[in-house]
């Protein structure tokens, strides 16, 4: 396995899914790209949907190496739930906004920390394993929010969510920011590689010296870590917490950002960078069937026609007679389902 | 051979304990009208399960059934109110749009070696948009055959009923016992769940297979949608949201394993039946929220789920193994 993001030539449909829409949304709304600056901050529909477009931007991040490791986290946006009613009722109860963003992103952390153990230590199916926390999490929230829409008005937090950076959207920053140092940590380090490793193959990774658990438990933590700032951004931008609506279904949009972005559910090799340019393209095709008049509801099936596309391009049977420039991994024909970790737990690390 | 059967057995005994822990408390739970409407709450869950179990079986996962219950109930009142149709053409439209749509994600995780998380979360996203672009409304259903089928309904003393909703339950639970145990079609599933080469290897269909049971899943998520229609009386796209979730958590609290291959129809309908349990509890209690539910649900999941890897890890242990090949 290579690292990540070789030639430009491999990523070109991925950049070139964003351009295309973006050319789309310009023919169809010249002013798309047009950018101004009012109040000391940016506005213009390019800000839109980078600001828009940050809540699955960043949960895409976090996502992106759990699908690399061969898994899949279901309880993002139960998380993010939980992360928002955990802020807005501690901040309504008084309390300041650093020990508030503590206590969300704990919350987050607290999360990951069960989903990795699930799968890394008592070996449950990824599926499965985040399945209990995406029906239970968002209980939890209702719990935590005593089943009311919590509403703040402490500007600290709200600027999360609406102020701004050197004129650029604080949601927007904390994404580009979680976005580095997410890179930095998997791409100066081996961390990368190991988590490439576990995707391709769990047992020979661990027979290589790789200490699987570790791994895995520490991209479900980092999951998690992505799924609480996500719920604070969105809940510090409408200023208070909905338990039952915050984030809901957005564990899908997340998996459909990492896969348009080119990361495959069999795991292995992984590109941050990709996916977060998958959860904009999302969210220009969003915008643009908003600015073009059509009706929203045409949105979804938008979505799931460029789904498809995209699946067809990385399907093993259409790849064998279209064939590409440039080295590609070497796959089995047939893909194995069903049982990615079969053999017997004692076999294991 | 006994140990085969205990994920089943603790499921059944979660079941019987829990109900009569609740008789205990509320003297009116142990009532015919009880045990009647938690049936007819939980009729249209218990068809999707039954679809779902097939599917998780075979080593797939149907993301789609709660949109295509969504759209049916859509498709079927702009049938009727806005067409003109008569309920039981709008029925059969309904049935072969949906059994259609279930084949073709079949055909393209077969032909295309797809993951079927990801093909079935497209149909998702088509099944719920196609809804929406009937309608975005809730379209009330005001045929005089929708009132006559409403109270239909097998009654029994004491205020008890089996309504259509429910018998038509009770009948594919027993219809996809024979079929998973006692038919050629059944026996291939457990084979291509257990694994995919060996079934190859031993002749099996896998196309034929996986289109089947996808189209099948697509059909009683149709047939669900039906009921789903029938039981609140109108149509609406954004009905029935996260109910592959809840047929999910039933299969996996029924004793199905989600690797495919091995587990019971009937473990589905008692895994509904648990869930329904909760729900019924909460309502009777009154002072508890209703996200309790979510929570007991999801507590029992995790339980359940541990003790099919206790189990597991016990039987591979020993070495003969029923379970995973």
């Amino acid at each position: 396995m290579t690292r990540s993001a070789p030639g430009p030539s491999r990523n070109l449909p991925q950049y070139g899914a964003l351009a295309a829409v973006l050319l789309a949304n310009w023919l169809l709304f010249p002013d798309f790209f047009s950018i101004r600056l009012q109040d000391g901050r940016l506005f213009g529909s390019l800000i839109d949907v980078l600001n828009r477009g940050a809540p699955v931007a960043l949960l895409a991040i976090g996502m992106t190496m759990v699908i690399a490791t061969r898994g899949v986290d279901l309880s993002v946006g139960a998380v993010m739930a939980i992360s928002g009613a955990v802020a807005a009722t501690l901040t309504q109860a008084g309390w300041g906004l650093a020990p508030v963003l503590a206590a969300a992103l704990g919350a987050g952390l607290l999360c990951g920390l069960w989903n990795g153990l699930l799968v890394a230590v008592l070996r449950i199916q990824p599926i499965v394993a985040t399945l209990i926390l995406m029906v239970a999490g968002r209980g939890i929230a209702q719990l935590v929010t005593e089943g009311q829409i919590v509403t703040f008005t402490s500007p600290g937090l709200a600027f999360i969510g609406s102020g701004s950076f050197l004129t650029v959207p604080m949601p927007v920053v904390i994404t580009a920011v979680l976005l580095g140092v997410t890179a930095l940590l998997v791409r100066t380090t081996a961390l990368g590689l190991m988590i490439e490793a576990v995707g391709v193959n769990r047992l020979s990774s661990a027979g290589a010296g790789v200490n699987t658990p570790v791994v895995l438990v520490a991209v479900y933590v980092w999951c998690g870590l992505c799924a609480a700032v996500a719920g604070l951004v969105v809940a510090a931008d409408i200023r208070g917490a909905d338990a039952n609506n915050a984030g809901l279904w957005l564990e899908l949009d997340a998996i459909l950002a990492v896969v348009v972005g080119g990361t495959s559910l069999l795991g292995g090799r992984f590109g941050l960078l990709l996916s977060v340019v998958g959860a904009l393209t999302i969210q220009a095709m969003n915008t643009g069937i908003l600015l073009s008049g059509f009706k929203p509801e045409f949105n979804l099936i938008v979505k799931a026609g460029v789904l498809m596309v995209v699946l067809l391009l990385q399907s093993p049977t259409l790849t064998l007679f279209l064939p590409r420039p440039g080295p590609r991994p070497v796959r089995p024909p047939t893909p194995p389902r069903g049982k990615p970790e079969s053999p017997s737990p004692s076999a294991g690390a | 051979m006994i140990h085969r059967f205990l994920p089943l057995l603790v499921t059944t005994a979660v079941l019987v304990v829990g109900f009569l822990l609740c008789a205990a408390q509320f003297p009116n739970f142990a009532s015919l009208r009880v045990v009647g409407n938690l049936l007819t709450d939980n009729a249209f869950l218990g068809i999707t399960a039954v679809g779902m179990t097939f599917v998780i079986l075979s080593g797939g996962i149907d993301l789609s059934v709660g949109a295509v219950i969504g759209f049916t109930t859509v498709l079927l009142a702009v049938l009727i109110e806005q067409g003109g149709w008569h309920p039981l053409s709008a029925f059969a439209v309904a049935l072969a749009v949906a059994g259609g749509f279930g084949a073709a994600m079949g055909a393209v995780i077969h032909v295309f070696q797809m993951p079927p998380f990801i093909v079935t979360l497209a149909g998702m996203f088509v099944a719920r948009g196609l809804g929406f672009v009937l309608s975005t409304d809730s379209i009330p259903i005001n045929h005089p055959l929708y009132a006559e089928l409403g109270d239909l309904a097998l009654r029994f003393d004491g205020g008890g009923k089996l309504t259509l909703p429910a018998l038509l339950m009770l009948g594919v639970v027993a219809a996809a016992v024979v079929c998973a145990h006692w038919t050629r079609f059944g026996a291939n599933l457990y084979a291509l769940g257990g694994n995919r080469q060996s079934a190859e290897l031993m002749g099996v269909p896998v196309g034929r297979t996986t289109v089947a049971v996808y189209a099948l899943s697509g059909l009683l998520a149709g047939l669900a949608g039906i009921v789903f229609s029938l039981y609140t009386g109108a149509g609406y796209s954004l009905a029935a949201t996260g109910v592959e979730l809840d047929t999910i958590t039933a299969v996996v609290i029924g004793g199905t394993q989600l690797t495919g291959g091995y587990g019971y129809v009937i473990g589905t309908f008692i895994g509904v039946l648990i869930q329904g349990l909760i729900q019924t509890y909460i309502t009777f209690d009154g002072s508890l929220s209703s996200w309790w539910t979510k929570i007991a649900i999801g507590v029992l999941l995790f339980v359940f789920i541990l003790l099919q890897k206790g189990l597991l890890a016990v039987w591979t242990g020993r070495g003969g193994t029923p379970a995973e090949a």
